[in-house]
């Protein structure tokens, strides 16, 4: 299919743009790794014998080029800082993360769909007062705010959940209650986001002659709301959906500094601190691989829910 | 009175759980804010790693008991020749290494060599730097000889960066170390915890001692807090927010440890260029700091103050907090005789430390007081290294020496980031260094003290607390840390 395949040369120029641009500013960031790791007592021959080791004293132009040459041959590098494969970092603790972000959309889409269907439904309402007043605080607290708040009542005070880390998969009750708060903070603000878009979407198609027609022909609000209205008003949730996932599973770096999760996004915070090139370049690199695909699969969407758009009409 | 039923409630909930018999009181749970990446002291110098591994799971020849003071570890005993030169140990007999290998004077020789190879990557290569020759004339015996007495060497070797390994495990220190002390590693979840269990094969094996130590990695002090408070973790050295902790000191459960650190906190000026590079200017913003202040704001008053670059906890300590006095107006004078002109732009690049970032803003304030605009700059960590420790490029700057014996700082001339170059004070301290007799070397310490707070190097502010928090029932953890690894094998669970 030449579509895919033209997706797919974009997504290889993408990526090779971006690592690229993560190696220029990773070697323009003020910080040296070999002084990172030996710490202020070392001496500096330590450290240049530390550098040798880590092959920092080749040009940057080598290194980028043997990086590549390792990529071809889908080898990442070795962490400078961790001493290990980078792609054994990034496996151990990709399941998490992606657990995390997985279960965070699914319920946001869930929840978002409910409330806004439902606010719409009752346009001008009681109903629709509070979940609108509720939506908006759930946009206005901040998401690490959120989770505090979360701890001290059900980890603190109640003791029914843990407040933080992760027990591993080993354990899969004790891992699941782990993730309980994580993503209930996360679907919380992301859910507010999706069920106003959700609402105002509905309520314009609700708008349309299609749906007055409907409901002239006596169908009952129900069917008018989930046969008519709902599948036309997706297109604006699906593009917010899409973007709010990428940002998920990208962005649970706060979560999980919260939460101490070993996830992606902690060690994304920690490759950066420690100067530690290899990892970063992959996390970046796998980061923005995660969003050409979310994209990709939302345009995906896109020609399934609007037949016009697979017609090539506009 | 809502705290109370707060700590009622919580104490309810908690006592069915205190009762199962599956807790059983020979395992714990710590926290650690800092992560390491790897696990092996002679290769990385992260703190944690020390915190967590020197002397539980490495051992070194020597060790440091929580006074401070040089204690055998693998060395039995050992004895010091006559001119100071040459140290002769007895190592400790039918020890292994957690892999089953055996350990004797060949093992010493390996990890010697190693960090002092040409090579070598130690964090510390300088404690080896004295060494001439190290032979081994038997199994049990080590020869080490040094080109110059050094009172420090003894208390060098303790550290973790001299940790004995063996050279049939070495390799995979970094991810699974290896070593001949009271824990062995079980496991490592990288971002999350790491697992000690007893060695049961301990030369010194104690009634009592912990069968499970698992340290958790929580860097955010809420985060920190809250898994005490839940029962998740039992204690926490180094505990990072000071402003909670007379929300633990009022709870029962709960046990406030604040101890002494090697760790001086100043404001480091550089002496290396202008305006810091006039003793008037630094005078001046001696007698801008006002140190009471300080300490309130950014530690909540759990801190004690210094006037040179010494640990109060020590006996040859000197009190030099009144050398000057806070007195804006003397400090406006000396700025005028200094030739700098009111509303002189200074930088303070600062570490992302909570101490250095709580306090940057109060010296903001009082260095306006007397006329000096301060534009507090924060640093990541790698980039204050960088920039301000590697490349000079500063002003002024807040950071904790954390390593014992540093006056040494001092010496190491105008490319340390000091930039604070005086042959007098080298005299000084290599008269130190090479005098062995404790009252006398003590006598030179003052003499060092005073030298430096006399120059006005920098703005001493406090020495750095040491602040645990531990359940009540928990004994056997050091209140103080005279160095930066913290021996484990007294824990205790008190019935």
């Amino acid at each position: 299919m030449p579509f895919l395949l033209r997706r797919l040369a974009g997504l290889v120029a993408t990526l090779t743009g971006i690592s690229l641009v993560v190696f220029a500013v990773m070697n323009v960031l003020p910080g040296d790794p070999a002084l990172t790791i030996l710490g202020l007592d070392s001496t500096e021959d330590a450290r240049a014998a530390l550098s040798a080791q880590l092959g920092l004293d080749q040009p940057v132009w080598a290194r980028y080029l043997d990086w590549l040459g390792g990529i071809l041959q889908s080898d990442f590098g070795t962490s400078y800082a961790y001493r290990v494969p980078v792609t054994e970092l990034i496996l151990e603790r990709l399941p998490l993360t992606l657990t995390l972000g997985l279960l965070a959309s699914i319920l946001t889409i869930a929840l978002a769909t409910a409330l806004g269907v439902f606010a719409a439904a009752r346009h001008g309402k009681a109903g629709d007062w509070v979940t609108m007043i509720l939506s908006q605080l759930g946009i206005a607290i901040p998401a690490f705010w959120l989770s505090i708040l979360l701890v001290l009542l059900f980890a603190v005070t109640l003791r029914v959940l843990p407040s933080g880390g992760f027990p591993g998969w080993a354990e899969p009750l004790e891992a699941l209650k782990s993730l309980v708060l994580p993503v209930t903070a996360l679907v919380l603000v992301q859910a507010s986001v999706l069920a106003r878009v959700t609402r105002a979407s509905v309520l314009e198609v609700a708008k349309l002659d299609y749906a007055r027609t409907a409901r002239a022909l006596g169908l009952s609000p129900r069917r008018v709301m989930w046969g008519h209205v709902l599948p036309n008003a997706l297109v604006p949730m699906v593009t917010v959906a899409g973007m709010q996932l990428a940002g998920l599973i990208t962005g649970t770096i706060v979560i999980e500094n919260v939460f101490f999760l070993p996830g992606l996004g902690r060690l994304m915070f920690q490759a950066i601190n420690n100067r530690d090139l290899y990892t970063v370049q992959a996390l970046v690199l796998l980061f923005a691989s995660i969003v050409v695909i979310v994209n990709f699969l939302v345009d995906m969407i896109y020609l399934l829910i609007d037949p016009r758009l697979r017609e090539g009409r506009s | 009175m809502r705290r109370t039923a707060l700590a009622l409630t919580t104490a309810l909930v908690a006592l069915p759980l205190m009762a199962l018999p599956g807790w059983a009181r020979t395992e714990i749970t710590l926290s650690t804010q800092q992560e390491p990446t790897v696990l092996d002291p002679t290769a990385d110098a992260t703190a944690s790693i020390d915190s967590m591994l020197t002397q539980n799971v490495y051992e070194s020849l020597t060790s440091v008991n929580e006074a401070g003071e040089v204690i055998p570890a693998l060395a039995t005993d050992w004895t010091v020749s006559e001119d100071g030169l040459t140290y002769t140990f007895t190592l400790a007999s039918g020890v292994t290494f957690h892999d089953g290998t055996s350990f004797d004077a060949e093992d010493v020789l390996f990890s010697f060599n190693r960090a002092m190879a040409e090579d070598s990557t130690n964090p510390s290569k300088r404690i080896f730097e004295p060494i001439t020759e190290i032979t081994a004339p038997d199994a049990q015996t080590v020869v080490i000889t040094i080109d110059h007495t050094d009172a420090f060497f003894l208390f060098n070797l303790a550290q973790g960066d001299a940790s004995i390994v063996a050279p049939e495990s070495v390799d995979g220190n970094a991810t699974s170390p290896v070593g001949t002390g009271p824990f062995r590693f079980d496991s490592w979840t990288r971002g999350d915890r790491l697992t000690l269990v007893r060695n049961d094969d301990y030369r010194d094996l104690q009634d009592g001692m912990m069968e499970r130590i698992t340290f958790r990695f929580i860097a955010d002090p809420t985060a920190v807090t809250n898994a005490l408070m839940a029962g998740e973790i039992d204690g926490t050295a180094g505990f990072p927010s000071p402003e909670l902790l007379p929300m633990f000191e009022s709870d029962p459960r709960f046990t406030v440890a604040v101890g002494t650190t090697q760790g001086e906190v100043i404001l480091a000026l550089n002496n290396g260029r202008a305006p810091f590079d006039d003793i008037d200017a630094r005078r001046a913003v001696n007698h801008g700091l006002n140190r009471q202040e300080i300490i309130d704001g950014a530690m909540y008053g759990y801190a004690t103050p210094i006037g040179s670059f010494f640990p109060p906890s020590d006996a040859n300590y000197v009190d030099l907090t009144g050398l000057y006095p806070f007195d804006p107006e003397v400090a406006r004078s000396l700025l005028a005789d200094a030739g700098i002109a009111e509303g002189t732009s200074i930088r303070l690049r600062i570490p992302p430390f909570a101490y250095a970032t709580r306090s940057a803003v109060i010296i903001q304030a009082e260095m306006a007081a007397i006329g000096l605009d301060v534009e507090v700059e924060q640093l990541e960590w790698a980039a204050w290294m960088d920039q301000v420790y590697n490349g000079r490029d500063y002003e002024m700057t807040i950071i904790a020496h954390t390593s014992p014996n540093d006056l040494s700082n001092f010496t190491r001339g105008p490319n340390y980031f000091y930039g604070y170059d005086n042959p007098a004070f080298n005299t000084l301290w290599d008269q130190i260094v090479a005098t062995a007799d404790p009252v006398a070397r003590g006598a030179l310490l003052q003499d060092a003290q005073r030298f430096v707070a006399d120059e006005a190097v920098h703005g001493f502010l406090f020495q750095l607390p040491s602040l645990g928090v531990y359940r009540t029932e928990l004994s056997g953890y050091w209140v103080s840390s005279p160095v930066i690894f913290s021996p484990l094998a007294d824990l205790r669970w008190t019935e």
